[in-house]
């Protein structure tokens, strides 16, 4: 089986790696990085678990070519924290019960920081939007959609 | 229990008792882990030299395996081990059989027959999955197919094909007596008489998928003390430790099982599936092994909520007052009982649903077919009848021509009220429920039904058990299949009749009440042992001969519980004048010897305790 090298950029850092031929870059991010972020949900593009953020677009990493991402910019949620500082993402779905099983939970962060970073002040629609190619099977969508809508400084459901 | 007791003695000194938590935000304890990415589920563990297994999956419903041919697959780049049922120790259990229930009837990899489209016939385990996969796809399995069958009423005929050879009746068979699980609760058949309407109706529902974001999977690695490592997405802990050492016939001290990260589960992650074959692969190749499902395996052989098939009778009074009720009710387990056995405790404990029904009676049916086995979801055994319940209610409601709510309200059971599993109905809330929705749909309710409260009018006569009606319908024994004795051992004559009434009148077997509640044994076929369990003459409270039922000491009806129980606050067996009922309010939970033993029992299970060591 041929390898190629391949080099990005991950969460701001040079990485420099092998590809399996055909490997995908999920794969290529947990087993070949060792970033565990990203998540294996259907390994056909449905679920929307592994987003990641690619040259500031939201990609389906497991559905994503790994030597594809050459040169490019690839952002995953353990990137997300700045040090002991929480993304305000974070700081949101932590307080607005965004997560129950927590699964999803890095998929839909992305999703969520490309919409915030293209758009810092998302309406309820965009937001729904952003987040339609990730699923949620425990939480619900509605604490999701108030986490993103508290992150980009708007009133959610609760606080009105 | 029948109700939570909290202990709040244990931890006094840490716990403030404000449980004012409604309508708060709350921070999950840990939350901090799935937001920065770092909660570890089971394939977050990243091994040297890491294999992958991948199993080779019926395509047929059923089927006999005439040989497997794996020595292509042998030949295969990256293939390891190829795996099949010779290598697995003990290969027979049911999930259940940890704290002893029902007969051990599945195999981990089948090499004799498959009974549902992806049941395991054998597994690779190579360098990479996409080895794994070519090497399943290059494995030949010789099938002889035969009929199958998907319908569980088609299944209880006489000729359909036997899906599970440990229960030839295609049923499961409860207590070794019974082909269904039977609830009897006064004279329905004198409700009926007294009813103005009688309403029927039939309700199907279909199996449901968990679908879990994560999908089923176990990583085992050896460890250096002889001990096997396993990360596995399971529900049940211990429950997946116990089965895989029963499976291995391996001590549980050399399994050492990590869990409690689960991305999602909804009950789709007890069956103990997972775990078991990773562990044999760590064995068997000395590394690191992932059997991990993917999507399809997921939907496919993940096993659902079982569906169901309801058959409500209700006699109705006038004024809306439901007098009987009786169900008939067909759970598909689909090849395996998993936990389907125990849905339907579960579900006959329930019936009739949050009402207060003087006469009940229910026959429930766990039936194997060539489906995809049933396990636990959610309310498993309660939701699929309360679907049925509630949509046979507005049937009532329309019959009767009163609102829904009221007529819900009219017959909701009060705190006080005897349930038909003979429990005191305690904290109810129906009425309260029906209020508040009432006000919130803005559809009215009488003054009268506004003012009713759960916490009234319940007790006094409606905590009465009245006299019950047995029959020994349903006796397994009288099977199609001649390899089975008439009489088991331990059988009906010796452990007597159950459920007779409690005012102190031992009754034993009479007719069957109605229609409804007979086997017909055209369906069930008794070919060789035609019952004839009907007795033209017979009054309900009359005794059958003694050669349609032995005569019966008055036992206790409480033989449908999978485990020993505490005993019930009133002693059904005990002879009691009808007006001198116990004090209802039961006695607050007092354990000699709280938990200092645990929850272990002596012989629940040889492979828990850690005691069977080689």
């Amino acid at each position: 089986m041929t390898k190629k090298p391949v080099q990005f950029q991950l969460n701001g850092s040079p990485v420099a790696v092998f590809s399996d031929e055909g490997q995908n870059l999920l794969d290529l991010l947990r087993r070949g990085v060792g970033d565990l972020s990203p998540k294996y949900g259907c390994g056909q593009g449905t679920c929307g678990s592994c987003t990641v953020i690619i040259d500031g677009e939201p990609r389906l990493s497991c559905l994503t070519l790994a030597e594809t991402v050459e040169g490019q910019h690839v952002e995953t949620t353990n990137g997300l924290a700045n040090g002991p500082d929480l993304h305000a993402l974070q700081e949101a779905f932590m307080e607005n019960f965004a997560a129950q099983c927590g699964y999803c939970t890095p998929g839909m962060l992305m999703a969520a920081k490309a919409l915030l970073d293209r758009t810092p002040r998302p309406s309820r629609a965009e937001i729904v939007e952003a987040i339609s190619g990730n699923i949620c099977r425990c939480t619900g969508y509605e604490p999701i959609i108030d986490a993103i809508l508290a992150a980009s400084g708007q009133p959610t459901r609760r606080t009105g | 229990m029948s109700s939570v007791e909290f202990r709040k003695d244990l931890f006094a000194d840490e716990r403030d008792d404000n449980l004012q938590e409604i309508g708060k935000p709350t921070r999950r304890q840990d939350i901090l882990g799935h937001v920065t990415g770092r909660s570890p589920y089971y394939d977050d563990h990243l091994f040297d030299g890491l294999l992958h297994m991948r199993c080779v999956r019926s395509p047929h419903h059923h089927a006999r395996i005439r040989s497997i041919d794996t020595s292509q697959a042998e030949r295969m780049p990256g293939v390891v081990r190829v795996v099949l049922a010779r290598d697995v120790p003990n290969n027979l259990n049911t999930l259940l059989s940890l704290i002893n229930f029902g007969k051990d009837e599945e195999k981990l990899i089948q090499d004799t027959k498959v009974a549902y489209v992806g049941e395991p016939v054998a597994a690779i385990i190579a360098e990479t999955e996409g080895q794994a996969r070519d090497a399943c796809a290059a494995v030949r399995v010789d099938y002889e197919v035969l009929p199958h069958v998907l319908d569980p009423e088609a299944s209880l005929k006489p000729d359909a094909p036997v899906v599970n050879e440990i229960y030839p009746n295609n049923t499961f068979d409860y207590h070794d007596l019974y082909d269904h699980q039977k609830l009897r609760f006064g004279d329905v058949e004198k409700g009926f008489s007294e009813a103005d309407h009688i309403v029927e109706g039939e309700y199907q529902m279909s199996p449901i998928e968990q679908a879990p974001i994560e999908t089923c999977g176990a990583i085992a690695a050896p460890e250096t003390n002889d001990r096997f490592v396993c990360y596995t997405s399971t529900q049940a802990l211990f429950f997946s430790l116990g089965t895989t050492a029963k499976l291995l016939n391996m001590a549980s001290s050399r399994l050492h099982f990590v869990g409690g990260t689960v991305g999602g589960g909804f009950g789709g992650k007890v069956d103990s599936i997972v775990e078991p074959l990773s562990v044999l692969g760590a064995v068997l190749t000395g590394r690191p092994v992932k059997f991990m499902w993917d999507r399809a395996e997921e939907m496919q052989v993940g096993a659902p909520r079982g569906a169901e098939r309801w058959r409500i009778k209700d006699g109705v009074a006038r004024d809306g007052r439901i007098l009987a009720r009786t169900f008939t009710g067909f759970f598909d387990a689909g090849a395996y009982t998993r936990l389907s056995s125990y849905a339907i405790i579960k579900c006959t404990g329930h019936i009739p649903g949050p009402y207060s029904i003087p006469n009940v009676a229910s026959n429930v049916y766990c039936v194997f077919t060539n489906r995809t086995p049933a396990t636990a979801m959610r309310g498993f055994g309660i939701t699929g009848v309360d679907f049925a319940i509630e949509c046979h209610m507005d049937k009532v409601a329309e019959t009767v021509g009163l609102n829904p709510i009221e007529l819900r309200i009219l017959n909701a059971y009060r705190d006080g009220d005897m349930k038909p599993h003979r429990r005191l109905a305690k904290n109810t809330a129906l009425i309260e429920c029906c209020q508040v929705a009432s006000q919130k749909s803005g559809w009215a309710i009488s003054a009268d039904a506004a003012r009713q409260s759960s916490l009234t009018g319940g007790g006094g006569s409606r905590a009465d058990i009245p006299e019950s009606i047995t029959d020994s319908v349903g006796r397994i024994g009288e099977r199609r299949r001649t390899d089975i004795p008439t009489e088991p051992g331990m059988g009906a004559a010796s452990r007597g009749r159950v459920a007779a009434g409690t005012q102190g009148i031992p009754i034993v077997a009479a007719a069957p009440q109605d229609e409804d509640m007979i086997t017909d044994p055209a369906r069930m076929g008794f070919r060789h042992a035609p019952v004839a369990p009907s007795q033209p003459g017979a009054t309900p409270s009359s005794p059958v001969p003694p050669s349609a039922a032995p005569s019966a000491a008055p036992v206790p009806p409480q033989q449908n519980a999978p485990a020993p129980q505490p005993a019930p606050p009133q002693q059904p067996a005990a002879p009691q004048p009808p007006q001198a009922t116990p004090d209802p309010a039961p006695a607050p939970y007092k354990p000699e010897q709280p938990f200092s033993r645990g929850v272990k029992r002596p012989g629940v299970s040889r492979f828990l305790s850690g005691s069977r060591r080689r």
